[in-house]
C-alpha cells in the first residue's frame, strides 16, 4: 500500500516505536537506529511486536494511532522547549528526544492528574503486553519463535501438544504450622 | 408481531448469584431464563493462549474506573470460569463489622453461625476440598516457609480444584481446560439446564421496567461473539420475578439505567462498593537465600524459580484475622499467581527514587527475574468508598477493545482507614519476605489504573438500615418487590478472605425467600431440590443462542 510507505506512516511508526521502547527498552536494531534508544540489552517492546499489536483491530486503538503519534510529538516539542533540549531536525520530535527525557515525559503523561492520562496508560498497557504476553501471536508460536519478551522472562514452553503441564510442582512437605483456630472445613474461624 | 416472550423467573448473569438461584428455581419447577452477556465456553474451548481473541480475552472483563479497576468474568459461569477457586469461609468477626456506618453493617439475621449451614451446602455442591501439603505448589510452599521463618502460621486454603485432574498449568484465568477447577459449568449450571432452565449467552441486559401487572420487562441486546462493542439486535422478556446477578460491577449499573422504568431506587444502589480491600505485592526472591535460609530445594538444584507453576493461590497466612484486633487492622495474606500482562504491568521495580517503577529500564530488569517472583495478595477491610457515576449507554462500560477492556463509571477514593490498612498489610509482607535477605518486595502501584480488584462487592448491599442498604435481609430490592439481587453486590462489605464461598452461600440462603415470592406471584415452584451433582445433573447441553 502506498500510504503504508509514506513519510507520514514512517514517522508515525518511529514515534510509536520510541514510545514502546520507553516502556520496555531494548537494544538498537542497527547502529543508526533512532527510534530505539538502546537503553537495555536484548529485545524490548519494539522487537516484541508492540507496533504490530497496536495496529491490529483487537486492542481498539488502531484508528487512533495517528492521533497518538501527533500527540506524542507535540508533547515532545513542548517538553524540549521547556527543558531547553535541542531537537535534531528531520526526526519526529519524540524520536529526537533523548531517552531520559522520553522517560520523564512518559512518566508525566501517565501520572495521576494528567488530563490525558487514560489514553497514555492505554498505549503503555499494550506496549507492555506486547513484551510480556505477545498477545498478537499464539503463545506457543511466540515461544517457538523466541519471542524476546517471553524469552526474557523465562516463560516455560508447553508440552508437545501445545498445553502446559507441570508434573513437579510441590516441595511435598509441611512448611508451616496451621493457624490454631482453623475450623474442620479448613477455613478461618 | 409475535407475542412478547414471558417466563416465570428471569436471571441476569450466570455467575454464583445467577447459577445457584437458577438451579434451585428450575429444579423446583419454575420456568427460568438466564441471560448472560458473555459467550458459552467449556472444557476444550479453554485455550492455553494469550492471543487476543482466545478464550482468555473472551471470558474476561477488565473495567478501568476512576481510582478502581474491576476484573471479572464475562461468560456463562461468570467469575467461576476465570477464578482461582480458593474457597475459604469468612471469619466470624467479619459479620460484626461496622465499617463506615458506625453500627453493624450485616443484617441481624446473618452471622457466621447462621451462614455455616449454607456454606456447607455450597461446599458439597462445588465441591470444596481441604488441601494437603502435598497439594501445595512451590509458590505456596515458599510463602508458607517464609511465614514460618518469621514466626507466623500459614494454611493451605480450601479449594474447588480437583487435584487429581490438575496439571498445575496456571492457566486458570483463561478457563480450565482439564475440568480440574470446579467452576459452575460443572455443577449448578448443568443442573439448572437439566431441569429446563434456558441459558442464553451473548445476551446483555440493559434495563428493567415495571409492567402493568406488577411484573417486570427486561430489555437486552444481542452481543457479537467476537467484537463485544457491536450489538446485533435487541429484545425483551417479561417475568414475574427478576434475579439480578450481573456481578457487583454491573448489577448497580443495570438498576441505575432502569430508574426511569422502575421508579426511585434505594439510595445504596451504586454506592458502598468495596474492592474487598484487595492489594498485591510482588516479591522478587533471592534464590540462594531461599535455599540457605528456608532450606528449600526442588530436588534438581533449583530452590524456587517456579512462579509459572501452579494453580493460583494455595497458601494463606491468617494470623491477622484476629477478632481482638480493631477494625481496619485485620487482613489475610495469600500467595497468588497472576499471569503476565495483568500480573506484570502494575508490579513496581525497586529502582532508585525518582525513576519510574512500573515501566522502563529497572522494570525490564525485574522482568528478567520473573520466574523468581512471588505474588502476595492482601485482603484488608476497606471503607465501602466506591460510588458509580451515571451509567454508560450499554453494559457497564464504554468498551475500548473488541474484548475485555473498557472504561467504567466507578469512582473509588480510598479513605485514610483503607490506606492505613493497606500500609499495615504491606509492612507485614515486607517483614515476612525481606527478612534475612529472602526477597525484595514492592506493592503494585495504584497510580496507573487506580486500585484494582478481582473481588467487587457491596454495590447494592443488604442490611437492616434502609438508608445504607439497598436490599432487605432476603435480598429483595427495597421498594421493588419481585426483584432480588444475589451476587457479590449484596455482600455488605469486605470479607478479609476470597469472597466466592460467601457469595454462593448467601445465594443458597436467598433461594427459599425467592421461591416464596414467586409462589405469591402465582408461579408453580417448590423449594427443596437436592444439590446438583446428587444424581440430578446430566451432561450439559448448550441451549441455542
Ligand atoms: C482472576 C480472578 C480470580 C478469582 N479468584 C477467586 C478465588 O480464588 N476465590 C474467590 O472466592 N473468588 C475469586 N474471584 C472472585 C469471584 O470470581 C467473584 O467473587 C464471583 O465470581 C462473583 O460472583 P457474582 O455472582 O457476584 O458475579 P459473577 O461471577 O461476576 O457473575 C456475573 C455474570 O453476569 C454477567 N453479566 C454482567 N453484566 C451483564 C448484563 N448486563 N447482562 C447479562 N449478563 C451480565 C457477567 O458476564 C458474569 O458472567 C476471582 C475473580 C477473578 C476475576
Amino acid at each position: 500500500m502506498r500510504s503504508g510507505d509514506s513519510d507520514d506512516r514512517r514517522s508515525r511508526t518511529a514515534t510509536l516505536e520510541s514510545f514502546a521502547d520507553t516502556i520496555v527498552p531494548g537494544e538498537k536494531r542497527t547502529p543508526d537506529d533512532r527510534a530505539i534508544a538502546g537503553a537495555a540489552t536484548g529485545g524490548g517492546a519494539v522487537a516484541a511486536g508492540a507496533v504490530e499489536l497496536l495496529e491490529q483491530p483487537a486492542p481498539g486503538l488502531a484508528a487512533g494511532l495517528d492521533h497518538y503519534a501527533a500527540g506524542l510529538n507535540a508533547h515532545a516539542e513542548a517538553y524540549a522547549a521547556e527543558h531547553g533540549v535541542d531537537l535534531e531536525t528531520g526526526l519526529p520530535a519524540f524520536v529526537a528526544l533523548p531517552f531520559e527525557h522520553r522517560t520523564a515525559l512518559v512518566a508525566r503523561l501517565t501520572a495521576p492528574g494528567h488530563p490525558e492520562k487514560d489514553g497514555w496508560v492505554l498505549l503503555a498497557l499494550f506496549c507492555t503486553m506486547a513484551f510480556d504476553t505477545a498477545p498478537h501471536m499464539r503463545t506457543a508460536d511466540a515461544l517457538a519463535a523466541g519471542h524476546p519478551g517471553l524469552a526474557t522472562m523465562g516463560f516455560a514452553p508447553p508440552q508437545a501438544d501445545g498445553l502446559w503441564r507441570f508434573g513437579e510442582f510441590s516441595y511435598g512437605r509441611q512448611l508451616a504450622d496451621l493457624h490454631p483456630a482453623t475450623t474442620p472445613s479448613g477455613s478461618p474461624a | 408481531m409475535s407475542a412478547e416472550e414471558s417466563t416465570d423467573v428471569l436471571v441476569v448473569g450466570s455467575g454464583f448469584g445467577g447459577a445457584i438461584t437458577a438451579y434451585h428455581l428450575a429444579a423446583g419447577g419454575a420456568r427460568v431464563v438466564v441471560l448472560e452477556r458473555g459467550p458459552w465456553l467449556e472444557g476444550k474451548d479453554f485455550e492455553h493462549d494469550f492471543l487476543l481473541g482466545s478464550s482468555y480475552t473472551r471470558v474476561f472483563d477488565f473495567v478501568a474506573g476512576d481510582g478502581m479497576s474491576v476484573l471479572s468474568g464475562n461468560c456463562v459461569g461468570g467469575g467461576s470460569v476465570v477464578y482461582f477457586a480458593a474457597l475459604p469461609r469468612a471469619p466470624r468477626f467479619v459479620f460484626e463489622r461496622h465499617g463506615s456506618i458506625g453500627r453493624r453493617m450485616w443484617p441481624a439475621a446473618l452471622s457466621r453461625d447462621s451462614l455455616d449451614p449454607w456454606y456447607d451446602r455450597v461446599a458439597e455442591a462445588i465441591p470444596v476440598r481441604k488441601q494437603d501439603w502435598s497439594d501445595v505448589t512451590y509458590a505456596g510452599g515458599l510463602w508458607a516457609a517464609a511465614c514460618h521463618h518469621a514466626g507466623r502460621t500459614a494454611n493451605p486454603v480450601p479449594s474447588g480444584v480437583d487435584n487429581s485432574l490438575c496439571t498445575n498449568c496456571n492457566w486458570m484465568m483463561a478457563g480450565c481446560r482439564f475440568d480440574a477447577k470446579q467452576s459452575l459449568l460443572l455443577n449448578y449450571l448443568p443442573g439448572a439446564v437439566a431441569h429446563g432452565a434456558e441459558v442464553r449467552p451473548l445476551h446483555e441486559v440493559q434495563r428493567i421496567e415495571r409492567t402493568d401487572d406488577g411484573g417486570y420487562r427486561v430489555h437486552y441486546d444481542h452481543v457479537d461473539g467476537v467484537d463485544y462493542r457491536v450489538h446485533t439486535g435487541s429484545g425483551t422478556i417479561t417475568a414475574k420475578i427478576v434475579v439480578l446477578a450481573a456481578g457487583a460491577g454491573a448489577t448497580p449499573v443495570i438498576l441505575q439505567r432502569s430508574e426511569e422504568g422502575l421508579g426511585a431506587l434505594p439510595h445504596a444502589v451504586g454506592r458502598y462498593f468495596s474492592g474487598n480491600g484487595e492489594r498485591l505485592n510482588t516479591a522478587v526472591v533471592n534464590e540462594d537465600r531461599v535455599r540457605e535460609v528456608l532450606g528449600l530445594d526442588r530436588g534438581d538444584g533449583r530452590a524456587y524459580l517456579a512462579n509459572q507453576i501452579g494453580k493460583g493461590p494455595v497458601v494463606a497466612s491468617w494470623d491477622r484475622l484476629d477478632a481482638a484486633l480493631p477494625e481496619y487492622e485485620r487482613f489475610s495474606l495469600e500467595q497468588l499467581y497472576f499471569p503476565p500482562g495483568l500480573g506484570t504491568i502494575l508490579a513496581q521495580a525497586a529502582g532508585p527514587a525518582g525513576s519510574p517503577s512500573w515501566f522502563g529500564v529497572a522494570k525490564k530488569e525485574m522482568l528478567r527475574r520473573w520466574q523468581s517472583w512471588l505474588t502476595v495478595f492482601e485482603m484488608v477491610e476497606d471503607d465501602n468508598e466506591g460510588v458509580f457515576g451515571p451509567p454508560p449507554p450499554t453494559g457497564n462500560a464504554y468498551r475500548i477493545s473488541q474484548q475485555m477492556l473498557g472504561r467504567g463509571t466507578l469512582s473509588y477514593q480510598p479513605t485514610a482507614n483503607t490506606k492505613r490498612a493497606w500500609a499495615l498489610a504491606d509492612a507485614e509482607v515486607k517483614d515476612i519476605l525481606e527478612r534475612d535477605g529472602l526477597a525484595t518486595v514492592t506493592p503494585w502501584t495504584n497510580d496507573v489504573v487506580g486500585a484494582y480488584t478481582v473481588h467487587p462487592l457491596s454495590s447494592c448491599r443488604m442490611g437492616d438500615d434502609p438508608a445504607t442498604s439497598a436490599l432487605d435481609d432476603r435480598h429483595e430490592l427495597r421498594g421493588h418487590p419481585g426483584i432480588f439481587v444475589t451476587d457479590g453486590s449484596a455482600v455488605p462489605g469486605a470479607l478479609t478472605v476470597n469472597p466466592a464461598m460467601t457469595i454462593a452461600a448467601l445465594a443458597e440462603r436467598a433461594v427459599p425467600g425467592i421461591v416464596e415470592a414467586a409462589r405469591a406471584r402465582g408461579v408453580q415452584v417448590t423449594y427443596g431440590a437436592p444439590l446438583p451433582g446428587s444424581g440430578t445433573t446430566g451432561p450439559m447441553v448448550r441451549s441455542a443462542p
